[in-house]
């Protein structure tokens, strides 16, 4: 177990490496090797995501506008400051909805355009692909796309100009919070970019199911359509659909892309990365309340992830070594 | 949650399961299915149109599916405007995903190979100190990343663009989880004919996993040409900008000029349409393997 020594062996060229092993012992040749390839990452994870969290926590115990080396120290001041912003916790709540709105609908449509897919029998490839395009489709040129020609708030966008087929005056979709139109604007532009990644994650999973189970179940006399989706497509997926509502809530966390380009301005309908984003990097670049910002926006990712890690046991992986 | 249908398996599966339908049943799939395709496929022909049209008719009251008369000298366009350097975004881009996909999978790569592989007393506590990081989106501790970045004086840099994002836990998490899954005979044969781990792994491991690392490069790539939040951060300076951080600077601008706006977004667009046409198939795969299936 001579750690120590063994850090100090030059770059193995394979080769030498090989011939002497048997003699240095192979626990501390594997020690070696472990840190040989993991370590790089490790250096960097250390100094790129653990020294910034470390380093968020202490400045947020700080008054620190515009410096990153504070003295006042002001205990739960920032923390006070945050939890009683109306624009942090209206952005929480701005999250919530979004959430509440994006996720299942997400889980649906994917989860329907899965369905539809695996049930071709021509075309199925085609038909894959046109609904997985938009993954390579950027955040902001969506946002692009939806603001200034989907959903512009005057005659010339597609939205208002269907609309007005049907004689209903323009809607300004994007203009005011109320009635709360931006919301639909927000939610379709995720809903097209997203789903077809999630539809890829479901098709694998449709594709796993044995073929015998709906056989038995046409034999039991089961219906095609709702009762074999019911009783066997549905609880078959369930690891993939947790999996991916898991995946879609994180996502959801992190949104900032379309917010910020379609409601750059707007004083609605901001999640919390934007608000933290205006708090630490605008005017008053206060790293301090921005900081407390992120720390408590961790835990609550926190505990949402571990509740439900808990339903489902995300990442404790059951394969060995 | 349910019990479903408790005598499945007392039943002998001799009969092929009828399938429903027939002509009428798949006619309407291909009906619903064909609707939802053009729905999916709008957006992009709004691009496309809008990109070579000219803007009174872009605005105009009249709606048109179809340019009129197609611009043509709307393409150089973006590279002609003044306000916003786009070659330059364009050519930062292409150096930051090129570079981020190279590093990420190279030292994710190993990472995870050791995890999952190189026997060490406390791989198990290094593992868990990984899937720590994954329930701390990278999103989040942006704000800390700035300040240590600007502090290392990285803003406006390549350096500052890519090298925080490099050690990406999830990535690492997805590597072990397919090295997990690697056929362990491969590599003792290798160790018997004399390779160490290092030797091994490059010549035996990489070689016979390049289906997953084409598809982990897609996937990475891709990220790294449509990533927004962290370019935005660290380039102050718009000489700095990437490709999706100067789109985002045309919707800030006083003048809004709608062929050109849309046109910058096309091009933005094109290097990703020809790696996923080229690519799809180790993309397809790679999302599906990640290990979160069923």
């Amino acid at each position: 177990m001579s750690t120590a020594t063994t850090h100090k062996v030059a770059q193995p060229a394979s080769a030498k490496v090989s011939k002497d092993r048997p003699r240095r012992g192979l626990r501390a040749s594997s020690t070696f090797n472990f840190w040989l390839f993991t370590g790089p990452f490790l250096i960097g994870l250390v100094i790129f995501v653990f020294v910034p969290i470390g380093w968020s926590i202490y400045l947020s115990f700080f008054e620190a506008r515009f410096t990153v080396t504070p003295s006042d120290f002001v205990g739960f001041d920032n923390y006070k400051q945050i939890l009683t912003d109306t624009d942090f916790r209206n952005s929480l709540v701005t999250f919530t909805v979004f959430a509440a709105f994006i996720v299942p609908a997400t889980w649906a449509l994917s989860l329907g355009l899965a369905l539809l897919v695996n049930q071709l029998r021509f075309m199925r490839a085609f038909f894959r692909s046109v609904f997985f395009l938009p993954t390579a489709c950027s955040y902001v040129a969506a946002a692009l796309i939806w603001k200034m020609s989907i959903f512009n708030g005057v005659r010339f966008g597609l939205a208002n100009t269907v609309l007005s087929w049907f004689g209903v005056d323009n809607v300004a979709w994007l203009a005011n919070p109320d009635p709360p139109w931006y919301w639909l604007v927000i939610v379709t532009v995720r809903l097209w970019l997203q789903s077809g990644f999630y539809m890829i994650l479901f098709l694998a999973a449709l594709q796993n199911i044995p073929r015998e189970l709906y056989e038995a179940a046409a034999i039991d006399g089961a219906k095609q359509g709702w009762q074999t989706f019911r009783y066997i497509t549905l609880p078959q997926l369930r690891a993939t659909s947790t999996a991916v509502i898991l995946l879609l809530l994180i996502a959801a966390y992190q949104a900032f892309d379309e917010f910020f380009n379609l409601l750059g301005k707007a004083t609605w309908g901001q999640p919390p990365l934007v608000e933290l984003y205006k708090m630490a990097l605008g005017e008053n670049q206060n790293y301090g309340a921005g900081s407390a910002g992120a720390v408590v926006l961790t835990l609550l990712i926190c505990i949402v992830t571990l509740f439900q890690g808990k339903i489902m046991g995300f990442g404790r992986g059951e394969e060995s070594k | 949650m349910t019990t479903t249908a408790p005598d499945l398996r007392k039943v002998t599966p001799p009969a092929k399961a009828k399938r429903g339908g027939g002509v009428m049943g798949s006619t309407g799939l291909y009906i619903a299915t064909g609707i939802a395709a053009l729905l999916f496929l709008i957006p992009f022909y709004l691009i496309i149109r809008n990109a070579f049209m000219a803007d009174p008719e872009i605005t105009g009251e009249e709606w048109k599916w179809f340019p009129t008369d197609i611009q043509w000298g709307n393409i150089s366009e973006p590279f002609d405007d003044v306000t916003v350097d786009f070659a330059r975004s364009l050519w930062n881009s292409v150096v930051v995903a090129v570079l981020h996909t190279t590093g990420i999978l190279l030292v994710c790569s190993l990472a995870g190979y050791g995890l999952a592989r190189i026997p060490y007393r406390h791989a198990n506590k290094v593992f868990y100190a990984v899937l720590a990081t994954l329930m701390v989106p990278t999103a989040v501790t942006f704000v800390p990343s700035f300040v240590l970045v600007s502090s290392l004086g990285w803003v406006d840099t390549y350096r500052g663009l890519i090298v925080p994002g490099l050690f990406s836990g999830f990535t690492c998490f997805l590597f072990r989880q397919y090295f997990l899954g690697f056929p362990k005979e491969l590599e003792e044969a290798a160790r018997v004919d004399g390779l160490g781990y290092w030797g091994a792994y490059w010549r035996v491991v990489v070689p016979n996993s390049l289906n997953f690392f084409a598809a982990m490069a897609t996937i990475t790539f891709i990220n790294g040409w449509n990533s927004f939040l962290w370019p935005l951060v660290i380039g102050q300076d718009p000489s700095a900008w990437t490709v999706q951080v100067a789109l985002s600077s045309y919707m800030t601008n006083q003048t809004v000029n709608y062929h050109l706006i849309f046109m910058a977004t096309a091009i933005s667009i094109l290097p990703l349409l020809f790696v996923f046409l080229f690519l799809q198939r180790w993309l397809v795969q790679g999302i599906a393997q990640t290990g979160i299936k069923g």
